[in-house]
Parts: structure tokens; C-alpha cells; sequence
């Protein structure tokens, strides 16, 4: 063992250790700043494959440090390079195409693969909402107004007369222009409705239910005044032209919401807040592919449902859009277990 | 022996860690509350601005191209774009920045916050997803309460059960010591400050002597700068006077040579006197306490690390020396 007696600083391994590698860790460092300031996409080709591995080696600088070296300053240099290296290495990559790509191939049917359960319970609720719906107004028609608000009826009631009725479910001429606009900003209003069902799942699922409840009885109630005037068939061709994806999406975001619930109501293997991060990561995956099918509903609500007014292709366009879903939903991606093919 | 805890600079409250892929641990620290009240009303105000903005060469647009002839058509027209452009901007800004930027949105980047994965991994979108769907409930949703609150009636008293409903998701952060909002739990994510430290020198190296030439640390604060010019060669010291002392006086010292403070002059000569006291040091304090402190801080950290290297690390005054 050398007497620190005869010590200078040249013998200090910590010393030498930083002499050798200081260039790399101030490369790192000028990158980094570059990377913060103008964002990774300004990098070039060169820059990108150095990049990792710089990182690596000012991880291996750090762990050598830490061993070795007593010089504070230098330790916390490290870390905190290491730190800001590990941010731009691992922060989300946003190659904007390809993650889209892979969402929508990918991830949106793996997560709803994974999540059968929730979204059959929020099927069913949504389903019995509507069946007490429709038996309650198809025995009395002073229900409806219980389950329907007037904003939504849009002056359709028991009082409006059969051909009034009728007349609603085809468009006139003069009417399109408008119901395009009004069809422009449904996709936004149910998108919002989507949403919300989800975000207020964390109220352990109870405010989610309730909105399943109030829009499924809300449309059984609907269903039995057109019943009971005998125009079912064509209610149903004007409402599933769309329906089939957007009450689709809307039970995919009940679901959603119902993970949320269910995830902080049952923590299961993990911990409560472990749980409720992987529910929530998933779930929120779902809910986002389902602004997308609430686009592609605002579509066929504003342009195909007034442009078709036959009924049967309406049902045609219906099941075909659910078939399309379906399959999608369970087919797509190709692995029945998608976030073992991630890892 | 002294059992006494090695005295330790108070852990601090925002102090947390993350393991990265690699395996290897990393200090972050949590970003403050107020800071990231100051980030959302930056971002809050640019939304404001970017919908405000839009609203007007939307209706410029429409009214230039209905010159002619205006009608309920055209006015309709732009409301319901309105509406579409405002559920995009409010939806989907917070998301499309962090994606893009990494977790930053602009007002994270003006305030140097960051959100991470609360474990260290890579930050996926879907936790990204997740924090910024909450942002309805949490954000949206209050602000728009406070404005009917503002109304009378039947309608101001839902609001406001409504507002003490979504008010206990608003405060959340308050409540956990991991300041996380509920976005952040359905996410499991972190919001951290990411300060930028810069390398400063060696201390060994500004002491003159047998040291090599100070490494490139051009445009760096020199922490010998201020000192007279050392002796020629280095003060030596004898292990007894280097077994002392401990890894943490090691570093109370280092932060004192690299303070530049108007007191650190008797700060120093302070020290300097204790420690001649301590180590025995013949002939009282010397002329140059500067230069004398980085040559025990030379020579202190030289012994301590070598000590290291054979697996004896010594945390304080209070460790035995040489101990196992």
C-alpha cells in the first residue's frame, strides 16, 4: 500500500479515472444540451448511434465513481449526466408515424384482447339499462321523459305525430347542409362523453356505471317510442348506420372506466397503486383508439346516414362495421397475448 | 466505539430514486407544486392564445369566403368548427407535447420539468395517454364549474357539489407525498425537476506540486483561483493525522474550498484551526489556510480512497479507522 506521505494527485486513481474519460462525459454533455434545446429530432445520423452509447458509458463512469472516487462534485456531475441521459434515451420516442402504425396494428387490439371482462360487464350494463328502458316506456309512455332529457329528445316525444317521426329518420333536401355541420362537432361531444366515462372510473367505477345506465336507457326508451308506432325497422337502420361503432365505442370506454374501478377496488397480485397504473396505462389505450372510432361514427353519422336514406343498406353499412370491428379487435396483430410479444 | 450516526445533511423531501434499464440507480427529485401550478397556467395561457387565434382566422377564413352570401349556413359552420377545434386543442395539446417533447409540454420546459416512469423505465405513450385523459376530471372540468358557479340558482348549487366533487381530485397532489395527481396514478408516473450541474475541477489539481496539468475544464469556476501560489510541493502528512477524519468531513471540506462566499475566508481559518487542533499539527495554524486545506483535502481524500480500495470505507470520525 503506497504511505499517503508520498501521495501527489497523480497517483489518485480517482484522478486519472476522470482525466481518462472527461472528453466523453463533456461529448455527452454538448449532445444532451442539443437534445434539450432543440429535441432529438434535430439529431443527425452520426449523433443518434452515439448517442446510446455515450450513455452507456457515462452509466459505467458513474458505477466506477461511486466506487471509487470521494470527489462529491463529480459523482453528482454524473448522476445528473446519467440522469438527463436517461431522460432523452427512454423518454417516449416519438417516430409519429410508426407509433401510430403500431397503435392501431398493435397495441389498441392487444389492450382490448386483454380486457374481455370489463368490456362484457360494461356490454351487459349497458344492455339491461336499455331493456328497462324500452319496458318501461313501452308500458307507459310517461317514461320517457323520466330517461330522455329534452336536449337529446330534440322535440321527439310521444306527442310528435307518426309521420313527424318518420319523416325524422329520412332527410329532405333542405336539411343536409346543416346536419353535416351539426354532425362535425358530435364526433366531439361523444368523443368528450368517451373520455369523461373514463377518467370518472376512478370514483371506483360508480359514475361510470351511471353514465352506461342514463345513455342505454336513454336509448331503449328511444327505441320503444318509434316501436310502438310500428317504425322499428327504420329506427334501428338510422341508428346502428353509426351505432354499431359508436355504441361500440362508447361500451369499450365504459369498460375502460370500469378497469379504473375495478383496478383500485381489487388490487389483486400487486400493489393498489402498481394495479392501478397497469389498469390505467391499458385502459387508457383503449380509450384513445376509441376517439378514433367516434371519428369514423361522426363520419357515418354526418355524411353516410344522410346520404343513405334505404334502409336496408343502412343495416348493411351496420353490420358490416361491426363485423369489421369485431374482427379487428380479435384478430389484429396477429398474437393473442400482446404484451408478451412487447417485452 | 461511538455509536453516534454519522451526521447527515437532512434528507430531503423531494428526493426520490429510479433504477434504469441497465440497473443502475438514479437520483431524481420530485418537481414542486407551485412549479408545476406555474407550468399548467403557462400551458393553460397558450391554449387560450392557440384557441383564440384559431377562432379568428377561422371566421376571417369564412367570412372572406361567404362574402356574398352569408347565411345561418356559414355561421353554423364555424361554430361547430369551433367546437371541434377546441375539444382537439384541449384533448389532445398536453398529449401531443409530451410525446413529442419527450414529457415535456412548453410550460415544463420553461419551469425544467419533466415526467418520468415512476420506476425507471421507458416512458410509453400509453402512460402518457392515461395522465393527460385524467386532465378532464382534474383540469377541464373545475374550471369550467367556476364559471357556473358564477350563475345563481339551482344550477350554481350542483356546480358547486360538483366543484367540492372534482376539488378533491384538484388537490390530490397535496395529499401524497409523491405530489402525484391522479393522471400520474393511472399513469405511474412522476413529475421531476431536471436541473443541470456543471463539472467543476478537481480540487487535487489546483494545488500546485507533483499534480498532472489541470484537465480541460476551460471556462469552469476555479476553486484555486482566489488562493496565494502554493508552495513548491505538497504539505505531507502522516497517516495518523490523516486516520482523523471520515468520507463525511472529507466532502463538508470539499464543499468549503469550492464555496465562494464573502465569509468563507473565516469560515476557513475556522476550520483550519480546528483541524490543526485535531490532527496535533506542529506549530499552530498556518499563513495560507487555503492552501493548507487543499493539501489535507489532497492527501485526506488520496488516504480515504485508497482505504476504499480495499473495501474499508469509513463514513465519518465516528468509524473506527481501519476497521472491517
Amino acid at each position: 500500500m503506497s504511505t499517503p506521505a508520498d501521495n501527489n494527485n497523480g497517483g489518485l486513481k480517482s484522478f486519472v479515472f476522470r482525466r481518462e474519460r472527461e472528453a466523453a462525459w463533456r461529448q455527452f454533455e454538448s449532445l444532451l444540451g442539443k437534445i434539450e434545446r432543440r429535441g432529438l429530432h434535430t439529431l443527425d445520423q452520426d449523433e443518434l448511434i452515439r448517442l446510446p452509447n455515450l450513455y452507456r458509458s457515462t452509466l459505467s463512469s458513474l458505477s466506477v465513481a461511486r466506487g471509487i472516487s470521494l470527489d462529491r462534485s463529480l459523482v453528482r456531475y454524473l448522476e445528473n449526466l446519467a440522469t438527463r441521459g436517461y431522460f432523452s434515451v427512454y423518454g417516449a420516442r416519438a417516430k409519429t408515424s410508426s407509433l401510430i402504425a403500431d397503435f392501431f396494428v398493435n397495441r389498441l387490439p392487444a389492450a382490448v384482447r386483454g380486457a374481455v371482462i370489463p368490456m362484457l360487464l360494461s356490454l351487459l350494463i349497458f344492455t339491461f339499462a336499455a331493456a328497462v328502458g324500452f319496458g318501461f316506456t313501452m308500458a307507459n309512455e310517461d317514461w320517457y321523459h323520466a330517461f330522455m332529457s329534452e336536449s337529446s329528445a330534440q322535440g321527439r316525444t310521444p306527442d310528435t305525430s307518426t309521420e313527424d317521426l318518420r319523416a325524422g329518420l329520412f332527410s329532405d333536401e333542405d336539411e343536409k347542409q346543416l346536419l353535416d355541420i351539426f354532425a362535425a362537432h358530435l364526433f366531439s361531444n361523444n368523443a368528450g362523453v368517451g373520455m369523461l366515462c373514463f377518467a370518472v372510473g376512478i370514483f371506483f367505477g360508480i359514475p361510470t356505471v351511471l353514465i352506461l345506465m342514463t345513455n342505454g336507457a336513454m336509448l331503449g326508451a328511444f327505441a320503444a317510442l318509434y316501436a310502438d308506432r310500428g317504425l322499428s325497422v327504420e329506427l334501428w337502420g338510422w341508428l346502428l348506420i353509426h351505432g354499431t361503432t359508436e355504441l361500440l365505442a362508447v361500451v369499450l370506454c365504459g369498460g375502460a372506466g370500469l378497469m379504473l374501478g375495478g383496478a383500485l377496488a381489487f388490487p389483486g397480485r400487486h400493489t393498489r397503486l402498481e394495479n392501478l397504473a397497469r389498469a390505467g396505462r391499458q385502459a387508457a389505450v383503449i380509450v384513445i383508439g376509441c376517439v378514433g372510432m367516434f371519428f369514423v361514427a361522426g363520419l357515418l353519422e354526418g355524411f353516410g346516414r344522410q346520404e343513405i336514406n334505404t334502409t336496408w343498406v343502412r343495416y348493411l353499412i351496420a353490420g358490416a362495421m361491426l363485423v369489421f370491428w369485431l374482427g379487428y379487435f380479435a384478430l389484429s396483430g396477429g398474437n393473442r397475448h400482446g404484451r408478451r410479444r412487447a417485452s | 466505539m461511538a455509536v453516534a450516526a454519522p451526521p447527515k445533511t437532512p434528507a430531503k423531501k423531494n428526493r426520490r430514486a429510479i433504477v434504469t434499464p441497465e440497473g443502475v440507480r438514479l437520483p431524481v427529485a420530485l418537481a414542486d407544486r407551485g412549479e408545476r401550478l406555474a407550468a399548467v397556467l403557462i400551458d393553460l395561457l397558450i391554449i387560450t392564445g392557440a384557441f383564440v387565434a384559431l377562432v379568428l382566422v377561422l371566421f376571417g377564413l369564412i367570412t372572406l369566403i361567404a362574402r356574398q352570401e352569408f347565411s345561418s349556413y356559414w355561421g353554423s359552420l364555424s361554430v361547430a368548427l369551433t367546437m371541434v377545434a377546441g375539444f382537439l386543442l384541449r384533448s389532445f395539446y398536453f398529449l401531443v407535447f409530451e410525446l413529442r417533447w419527450q414529457g415535456q409540454t412548453p410550460g415544463k420546459k420553461v419551469l425544467g420539468l419533466r415526467v418520468v416512469d415512476r420506476h425507471g423505465g421507458p416512458l410509453r405513450p400509453e402512460a402518457l395517454f392515461a395522465r393527460n385523459l385524467m386532465r378532464e376530471i382534474e383540469l377541464f372540468m373545475p374550471i369550467s364549474l367556476i364559471f357556473q358557479i358564477s350563475r345563481l340558482g339551482i344550477d350554481g348549487w350542483m356546480a358547486l357539489l360538483a366543484l367540492v366533487w372534482t376539488g378533491i381530485f384538484v388537490c390530490l397532489p397535496l395529499f401524497n407525498r409523491d405530489r402525484m395527481r391522479a393522471g400520474d396514478f393511472i399513469a405511474g408516473t412522476w413529475v421531476v425537476t431536471t436541473p443541470k450541474h456543471v463539472l467543476e475541477a478537481d480540487l487535487t489539481a489546483s494545488a500546485a506540486g507533483g499534480g498532472p496539468a489541470r484537465p480541460l475544464t476551460a471556462g469552469q469556476p476555479e476553486a484555486a483561483s482566489t488562493g496565494a501560489t502554493p508552495p513548491e510541493g505538497r504539505t505531507r502528512f502522516s497517516h495518523a493525522q490523516l486516520d482523523v477524519y471520515g468520507i463525511y468531513e472529507l466532502q463538508m471540506l470539499e464543499e468549503l474550498l469550492r464555496k465562494n462566499r464573502p465569509d468563507s475566508a473565516q469560515a476557513m481559518a475556522a476550520v483550519c484551526e480546528r483541524i490543526c487542533k485535531k490532527i496535533g499539527w506542529p506549530g499552530g495554524p498556518p499563513a495560507d489556510t487555503r492552501a493548507f486545506l487543499e493539501d489535507y483535502y489532497a492527501a485526506l481524500r488520496a488516504h480515504l480512497e485508497s482505504r476504499m480500495l480495499f473495501g474499508d470505507r469509513r463514513a465519518s470520525k465516528h468509524d473506527a479507522p481501519g476497521k472491517k
